[in-house]
């Protein structure tokens, strides 16, 4: 495994237009590797935006962005399909392509980039499934015949089929109750450690956030206002985050120490 | 990047000795595979052992692991004890995963084939059909209870739900079916004038394409065209809505979709095909009329008498009679397709292409039983 800590993706001072209104103004972030890294922000303040604009779905108007070490607004096209291989994305609602079954969904990448053959891409296929802890038969469900927390597992599967580096989530638990968001997060943990996958997520959820994440960043006003551990962020004076993490939806044991809460120790 | 191999180390006895060395990941899948078939086929002879040597693997991701792992287990299958050493701790946890992995899809119930399956697929298709026609009815029951209800409660008619379809299928579908009409009618008169020539003729081109257009192309050529403009649209976006649950929350919100949504796209249907066949057949006949004097060297003054007297009142008549009924065939196929949507995006497609085509199937269908009904009362 390679070093942990060193940045796979590198925010430099992004600046984005959406619609004519500047959403992002100067975005400084890093993703290390191995972390899981949490987003929040109040809704419409860019989190999505920022996502789009690293993953290359939205244009950038200014500064840079680098993911593991090409920097996406000079590469050529086939530098970038690099790097396309090298990351996996969960969206909100899944996306699964509905005219095809969870299993030929997560197969689809193994397909196009792998050429293995039919048995073995079919048997990595059930593979991803089952390390999502679906069960095997679900390979022949189509997307419309699942629930919501099947749909966001199987697109896991998917975003995860190719190995990737770097895993971008898109609100996770939105959706789900609490029990299947709990798994999910005890779900990501598990993959963290058994892949040693880098995670960007972006959430809601503060029971995920503090469960999970190692970091947590913060956009405001178009800027990373703070970054650091969860600690970090409830001794933060920013008004914002004050009510974020100390509103009426925050319980009392977030200010109880860490330790202990994870799921596994992996960090001295 | 050093790509994954594996050698045969010395074999001690009746083994199978193999060490991998190397990344084991994702891009070197393809060429592991059959490096590791080569080796199932040794060792065939039960009571042998195979030691799988792990020690000098630098990378291993899931399909390394998955590799491995299956074959571990088909030797196992085969009675041979196979054994993984010497896998580096960093991947423990990823082996572990994966092989926790049961991999057993339940069978599929047993497929019939050859004639059965014919015969299933007959019995299918057959019985398709008639649900369809049982639907058919079906939406156009909820339909009439619709209206009546409407017709007893005015207030409760989407007055401006009707405007807007109004416009879209009638009002910004008069430019294309003007052009395709007095297209079609320029050719026809063409063609009769072309042929009829050689017997003298010429003249009897106008009562052709006066009798042709307004009896029976200006609706069907109209029919044709809404089917596939304003039908495919009436499904899609009643299926898309049907996929967004849109129709169920109209339902608990006490409203009745058939009343809301169909309604007053069905009337709107029906008030604008006779207007558009209208439009259409005048479209004809001018096209017909002006190739019949530029090709045909018929003075238009000439055309327009004999027009009168072989065409009558009754001959339109037998034309816009038809228009409503077909808008109705038309309506009811859209929305009953639009409301079978399922959940797929597939699912939408398939049954827009339904729509159009059983639509366009249905209207000259129709057009040929009152052509019988027509020839049975003598107009």
């Amino acid at each position: 495994m390679a070093t942990r800590g060193e940045p796979v993706i590198k925010v430099r001072d992004v600046v984005v237009d959406f619609y004519g209104r500047r959403v992002l103004n100067g975005v400084n972030l890093d993703l290390k590797r191995g972390e899981i890294l949490g987003f929040v922000g109040a809704s419409g303040a860019g989190k999505s935006v920022l996502t789009r604009s690293i993953i290359g779905l939205l244009p950038v108007k200014e500064g840079t962005i680098e993911v593991l070490g090409t920097e996406l607004t000079k590469a050529s096209m086939a530098e970038k399909q690099a790097v396309d291989r090298r990351w996996g994305v969960l969206f909100q609602q899944g996306a699964l392509f509905s005219s095809l079954n969870s299993g030929k969904n997560v197969e689809f990448p193994i397909r196009e980039y792998l050429r293995l053959s039919p048995k073995l891409t079919t048997e990595i296929a059930i593979a991803k499934l089952e390390m999502v802890g679906l069960k095997p038969d679900v390979y022949r469900n189509y997307p419309s015949e699942l629930s919501g927390g099947m749909i966001k597992r199987v697109a896991l599967a998917r975003a995860l089929a190719l190995d990737p580096e770097i895993l971008f989530l898109d609100e996770p638990t939105s959706g789900l109750d609490p029990i299947s968001a709990a798994e999910f997060d005890h779900l990501l943990l598990t993959l963290q450690e058994t892949l040693g996958i880098s995670v960007f997520m972006v959430t809601h959820d503060l029971d995920s956030l503090h469960r999970t994440c190692d970091r947590i960043a913060v956009l405001a006003d178009g800027k990373i206002i703070e970054a650091g551990t969860m600690d970090v962020m409830l001794e933060s004076q920013h008004p914002w985050l004050k009510s974020y993490f100390h509103g009426e939806r925050a319980h009392d044991d977030f200010h109880v120490p860490i330790k202990g809460r994870r799921v596994t120790e992996r960090r001295a | 990047m050093t790509a994954g191999t594996l050698q045969h180390g010395s074999s001690p006895g009746d083994g199978l000795d193999l060490r991998a060395e190397g990344h084991w990941t994702a891009e070197h899948a393809r060429a592991l595979e059959p490096l590791l078939a080569q080796n199932m086929t040794l060792g065939h002879e039960s009571g042998a052992r195979v030691v799988f040597d792990a020690t000098r693997i630098t990378k291993l991701d899931t399909y390394g692991a998955w590799l491995i792992e299956r074959s571990l287990r088909l030797w196992s299958s085969r009675g041979i004890d196979a054994r993984l050493v010497g896998l580096p701790p960093t991947y423990r946890n990823l082996f572990e995963k994966v092989r926790g992995g049961r991999q057993q899809l339940t069978p599929l119930k047993h497929k019939q084939t050859g004639i059965g399956a014919t015969l299933e697929s007959v019995g299918r298709t057959m019985t398709a059909v008639f649900s369809d026609l049982f639907t058919i009815f079906q939406i156009g029951g909820q339909l009439v209870v619709a209206f009546l209800s409407v017709c007893l409660n005015p207030w409760r008619f989407r007055f401006t739900s009707l405007v807007n379809h109004l416009e879209r299928v009638c009002w910004h579908a008069v430019p294309i079916i003007i052009l395709i009409t007095f297209l079609i009618g320029a050719i026809i008169a063409q063609q009769g004038i072309f042929h009829f020539r050689t017997f003298g003729a010429d003249i009897y081109v106008v009562d052709m394409v006066g009798v042709l257009v307004l009896r029976e192309l200006g609706v069907l050529i109209v029919c044709i065209m809404i089917a596939g403009r304003s039908g495919s649209a009436y499904t899609a976006e009643l299926g898309s809505m049907k996929m967004r649950e849109e129709v169920d929350a109209l339902r608990t919100m006490g409203f009745d979709p058939v009343e809301v949504l169909v309604l007053p796209r069905i009337l709107a249907l029906i008030i604008a095909v006779p207007i558009l066949t209208f439009i259409g057949s005048m479209a004809a006949l001018y096209g017909g009329g002006l190739v019949s004097w530029l090709y045909g060297g018929i003075d238009p003054k000439i055309f327009m008498s004999r027009l009168h007297e072989s065409i009558n009142m009754k001959t339109f008549a037998v034309g816009m009679i038809k228009a409503p009924f077909m808008a109705l065939i038309i309506g009811l196929v859209a929305c009953m397709e639009g409301m079978q949507v399922k959940g797929s995006a597939e699912s939408l497609g398939a049954k827009t292409t339904d729509s159009v085509v059983k639509s366009i199937f249905l209207v000259i269908v129709i057009d040929g039983l009152f052509a019988v009904f027509f020839a049975a009362v003598g107009i």
